[in-house]
């Protein structure tokens, strides 16, 4: 597994080349979790509003 | 009027139409991720590991997959909202405003990664993490015109005042998106000079231009995605009170 | 285009452009506070701030590091090919700095005209290739850079 540890080591720079890529994972991960989250709650939130008229 | 084919033209009003949109989306919607994630492995593979290494700044310059084409991104969505915010100026196109409205979370998004990334590579390369030069610095004045559009747009109650008010601040923004492009040759930097835009040949290995391409590609299908799950948010929440939203919750449950 | 829509067309471009004019203005006015750092000409000629701490940028000249005093203090000289400025450092030096690399420091000129710097930062260029392609092409184009 040796040229595994040189690819994570990043010829010395592997903090800053990680640190990067992994905010950056998170990020764009978000924007595409966050929306489908809040559209799920949004349409819960409207069925219950509408079997409340209903009633 | 008919200049433009009519079954784009129908296709065209069909969009405008937000229960055709939102349908068109999730059948749309499988394929762009499938194609993203393709690209983004082959990119990232390639980009990380298949690359050489640089002769002067080591594997340090791998930063460069991420940061390039999220900056190239912080541009291309500012316009495109931009557009979008006179789109819906002009011709009042309900679309256009959540196109508009909902691209500037991820245009933000977009911003601040090439903004941090930038840092994280400044850091072992320049010897800082920031400096005030006029490239860093008009990027941050992106960042902060996006949040201005988030903020304004949940500011105003009614929605399609907001838009409005939105779209004139995304206008207005417009002129820094040259700045920032010119911003390394109208005045001295830290930050280099453009490497691929540069009007003679890249100065970059083709090795290495490659994923950097694919990359940026990869980028622009994300934002698609990105864009229409948002849209798609805010489409439900516009007409929530209208039949089709209706009928979607109760083929539902 | 119906003639609201037109008319609705042709403000914003009015808008746009004169956003834009305005901007240039500006930018035209603060173009001396945009630029990060002076080049060597400049201080050479005297356009640089006498009594207070401004950026130098240039390249390090081949040749011209040294250590004297055996110490951490760095001696070298900064060019654009035109003039030259002897700068001196104490401290950390960025991973990219060599001879022949484009850096831009931050200090002040002490009386006899040497630039005390407190920070070194390095310019990287925009090139990038694997050592192999770097090494046969042996630096002929680097020399373009970093000019002004």
């Amino acid at each position: 597994m040796n040229s595994f540890d040189e690819f994570l080591a990043m010829g010395g720079y592997g903090f800053y080349v990680w640190t990067a890529y992994g905010i950056g994972f998170v990020v764009l991960v978000m924007n595409v979790v966050l929306p489908l989250i809040q559209r799920k709650q949004f349409l819960r939130e409207l069925a219950l509003k509408q079997k409340r008229v209903k009633k | 009027m008919s200049i433009v084919p009519a079954p784009i033209l129908r296709f065209y009003h069909r969009m405008a139409s937000p229960p055709h949109f939102y349908s068109f989306t999730d059948k749309l919607l499988p394929w762009l991720i499938a194609i993203f994630l393709l690209l983004l492995a082959y990119g990232l593979y390639a980009g990380l590991y298949l690359a050489p290494t640089d002769y002067q700044q080591g594997d340090s310059y791998r930063i460069i997959y991420l940061h390039v084409p999220a900056a190239w991104m912080s541009l291309f969505i500012y316009v495109i909202m931009a557009m979008a915010g006179a789109i819906s100026l002009i011709w009042r196109m309900k679309i256009a405003e959540v196109v508009m409205i909902s691209s500037a979370p991820i245009g933000a998004s977009f911003t601040f990664v090439a903004l941090v990334t930038g840092s994280l590579w400044g850091k072992p390369m320049w010897g800082t993490w920031w400096v005030w030069d006029a490239r860093l610095t008009s990027e941050l004045i992106l960042l902060f015109l996006y949040l201005g559009v988030i903020s304004l747009y949940g500011a105003i109650e009614d929605k399609r005042t907001a838009a409005r008010a939105v779209a004139i601040l995304a206008l207005v923004g417009v002129v820094n998106i040259p700045i920032i492009h010119y911003s390394v040759q109208w005045w001295n930097t830290l930050h280099q000079g453009p490497t691929v835009s540069k009007m003679d040949k890249p100065s970059i290995h083709v090795d290495m231009l490659i994923p950097l391409l694919v990359m940026a590609v990869a980028f622009k299908f994300y934002y698609a995605i990105a864009m229409l799950q948002t849209a798609k948010v805010e489409i439900l929440k516009r007409e929530q009170n209208t039949q089709w939203v209706k009928k979607l919750l109760e083929a539902k449950t | 285009m119906t003639p609201v829509r037109r008319q609705r067309l042709i403000l914003i471009l009015l808008m746009v452009a004169g956003v834009g004019t305005a901007a240039t203005f500006a930018l035209n006015s603060f173009n001396d506070n945009l630029m990060y750092f002076f080049s060597t000409t400049e201080v050479a000629e005297g356009q640089a701030p006498k009594e207070a701490k401004f950026r130098l940028g240039g390249m390090v000249v081949e040749g011209s590091i040294s250590r004297p005093n055996d110490g951490i203090m760095v001696r070298f000289d900064l060019t654009d090919f035109s003039k030259v400025v002897t700068v001196e450092y104490t401290g950390i030096l960025p991973d990219l700095f060599r001879e022949g690399q484009g850096i831009v420091a931050n200090g002040r000129l002490n009386k006899g005209g040497v630039f005390v710097a407190e920070e070194v930062l390095a310019k990287h260029d925009e090139n990038y290739m694997p050592p192999e392609v770097a090494d046969s092409l042996k630096k002929p184009a680097q020399q373009a850079k970093m000019g002004k």
